[in-house]
């Protein structure tokens, strides 16, 4: 039995349907990215998986067991980060940890917080505000927010979309490792089909809307640890990113309009801005004649 | 640096000497003018005939030959020929509006409050300062009342849209409302509370006016709350109370300030009124009564001592706001 299951999953907003028929099925300890473009469903999927939505039909199961809400065995990270700007980068935590783990001892709990704070560096940053770090560091404190409440699945929602590239690089790799040493069944929406190969066991286009679904899946049997600088010159990569990018693309151009109607030009010519300026009628086309420039 | 005192200093004090000139103008100053039944030849037969009056005559005659007489020019005179003359003049007020006291007088009369703000000298003649205190005693209890009633409420219609369609018509209808027309229905409310009915109806109307700001803030920061925040609450399961404390007031607490700001604004406001009405000593109570009492300098006094009252209390509020501002 699948780990995490959607079946027939569908989700309309007031009539406009968003998704419709989603089905995935993900085993224990596979990280899964969905690729997709912008603004068709791919952060509604996640909510539904997350239990913040619920579907219109369809079930989304988890280890068996129907999700009816958000509940903490679903870490989700959020794309705008969603720290709580008046605690501490400890407190803000604390909170999700305090929340989960209360039966633990306050010295337990304050060890757990302190441990996933240096998982992600920011052990010297532990009490600042996050209006007072870097988009990288909110997101990592994000990240470590989530992996404290140990989910039994991580849900990545475009966790690096807002961030710059050099940050985004970087942040991939600790994202990779953490989620490789900690074993963690992922799953990590993006719109970077790069990101996605690098960080990935497997990857779903998700189709284009309305009614969107997710594609045919395609498995990325690139060895770990992956090194970004190699993997560009892998033929495997290259292959799997054309694969992928096509894909995506094929959805986009199926969309595309043609023009049907036939278009008539205008009969007329540019002006010649240097001529002295007096009225004149516009040149046509059919009236073009030899015309002879002297160079200076 | 020029630029910095030129911007703050220097304009504010040619708004305030512009305002203060046209006060000028436009009061009314104190002259001796001669009763229609005393002539000049009657004036000059009373200096004549005191002692050495001859010998002075000339020199006073300039000034008192005028139908009017300043008086300023009155108290200069050798006081035994103002003292001589005195009872031929009647004292009248004259300017474009009369009875307005000018700039000096105002100070004049003023003086004795703010040279001894705290002195007691009978129930409705004290120091600026103590009908000051009173006045902010009333209204810090009433404010009081004002948060606490306005904070749930506020809350209430912030999360309930039912809770908004069914009392957010009637606070529309109330919050213009001002404080001289809840002060009667409080007078009535409290009628059998026995001596105390005053303070209580002062109290009820204060309360009642301040508190729309706060609710109205406090229900627009609710909505307001980002739905990530809540969404952080949902997926960690916190219980209704948690989700109260740990997210819902933090992140709505810069707009309750600002409610809170100008509840206390608009309760000093109503102090002034509630005070009126009830006579109350204090800063409002102070103005009312020195009206009744023909004594116009002290109205505006009290007015300038209102306005920076409430100015002082503004920017208190505004410094607390700034901060609860600044986290998020």
């Amino acid at each position: 039995m699948a780990f995490l299951e959607l079946k027939n999953v569908s989700k309309s907003f007031d009539g406009h349907s968003v998704l419709s028929n989603v089905n995935l099925s993900i085993a224990e300890g596979e990280f899964v990215a969905i690729v997709g473009y912008s603004g068709q469903g791919k952060t509604t999927l996640i909510s539904l998986i997350a239990g913040l939505t619920k579907p219109d039909s369809g079930e989304v199961t988890l280890e068996g067991k129907v999700v009816s809400g958000p509940g903490p065995d679903r870490g989700l990270v959020f794309q705008n980060y969603s720290l709580l700007p008046w605690l501490t980068v400890y407190e803000n935590i604390a909170l999700a940890v305090d929340q989960v783990f209360a039966d633990w001892d306050a010295a337990k709990r304050q060890a757990h917080v302190e441990k996933y704070i240096a998982m992600v560096k920011l052990s010297h940053a532990k009490d600042r505000l996050p209006k007072q770090l870097s988009g990288g560091m909110r997101q990592r404190v994000s990240v470590a927010r989530t992996l404290a409440i140990q989910p039994r699945i991580l849900l990545l929602d475009e966790p690096l979309g807002a961030l710059d590239a050099l940050t985004r690089a970087t942040l991939q790799d600790e994202i990779g490792g953490i989620c490789q040493s900690e074993g963690k069944t992922v799953i990590l929406i993006t719109n970077s089909v790069d990101e996605a190969l690098l960080l990935a066991d497997r990857i779903i286009p998700l189709t284009i809307g309305p009614g969107a679904t997710l594609g045919e899946s395609v498995p990325v049997n690139l060895a770990r640890p992956r090194d970004r600088a190699g993997l560009n010159h892998d033929p495997e990569f290259k292959r799997l990113r054309a694969l992928v990018t096509n894909q995506l693309l094929g959805f986009n151009a199926a969309r595309q309009t043609s023009i049907t109607r036939k278009l008539i030009l205008p009969n007329i010519l540019p002006e010649n801005l240097d001529a002295p300026r007096v009225n004149r009628p516009p040149r046509r086309i059919g009236e073009e004649k030899d015309e002879t420039l002297t160079v200076a | 640096m020029n630029k910095f005192k030129f911007d703050w200093l220097i304009l504010p004090i040619i708004g305030v000497v512009i305002v203060l000139l046209t006060w000028h103008g436009l009061a009314g100053r104190k002259v001796f003018k001669l009763t229609d039944t005393v002539t000049k030849e009657d004036l000059s037969a009373l200096v004549i005939a005191l002692p050495e009056g001859a010998a002075q005559w000339n020199a006073v005659a300039a000034q008192l030959k005028n139908k009017q007489i300043e008086a300023a020019t009155a108290t200069s005179l050798p006081p035994a020929v103002w003292t001589a003359v005195k009872d031929s003049y009647e004292e009248i007020r004259v300017g474009p509006i009369p009875d307005l006291p000018n700039v000096a007088e105002t100070w004049i009369s003023s003086l004795p409050y703010m040279k001894e703000p705290f002195a007691k000298r009978g129930e409705m003649d004290q120091g600026i300062l103590r009908f000051t205190w009173y006045s902010l005693v009333l209204v810090s209890k009433g404010y009081a009342i004002a948060l606490l009633i306005g904070v749930p409420i506020g809350f209430f219609l912030g999360l309930s849209p039912t809770f908004t369609k069914m009392f957010d018509p009637l606070i529309q209808v109330l919050r213009p409302v001002s404080p001289l027309a809840w002060l009667p229905l409080g007078l009535i409310l409290f009628m059998r509370a026995g001596p105390e009915a005053g303070t209580y109806a002062a109290l009820f109307t204060i309360a009642l006016c301040g508190m729309w700001p706060t609710v109205l803030n406090t229900a627009v920061g609710v909505r307001a709350v980002p739905q990530d925040y809540l969404n952080v609450g949902r997926v960690l399961k916190l219980s209704r109370w948690k989700m109260l404390t740990k997210i819902l007031i933090p992140a709505t607490l810069p707009y309750m300030f600002t409610g809170f700001r100008l509840s206390l604004g608009i309760c000093w406001l109503a102090i002034v009124a509630a005070e009126m009405l009830t006579g109350r000593p204090g800063a409002g109570g102070f103005l009312w009564q020195e009206y009744n009492a023909l004594i116009y300098e002290h109205i505006i006094f009290s007015i300038l001592v209102i306005g920076v009252v409430g100015l002082i209390l503004d920017r208190l509020m505004s410094l607390i706001e700034a901060r609860f501002k600044a986290i998020s």
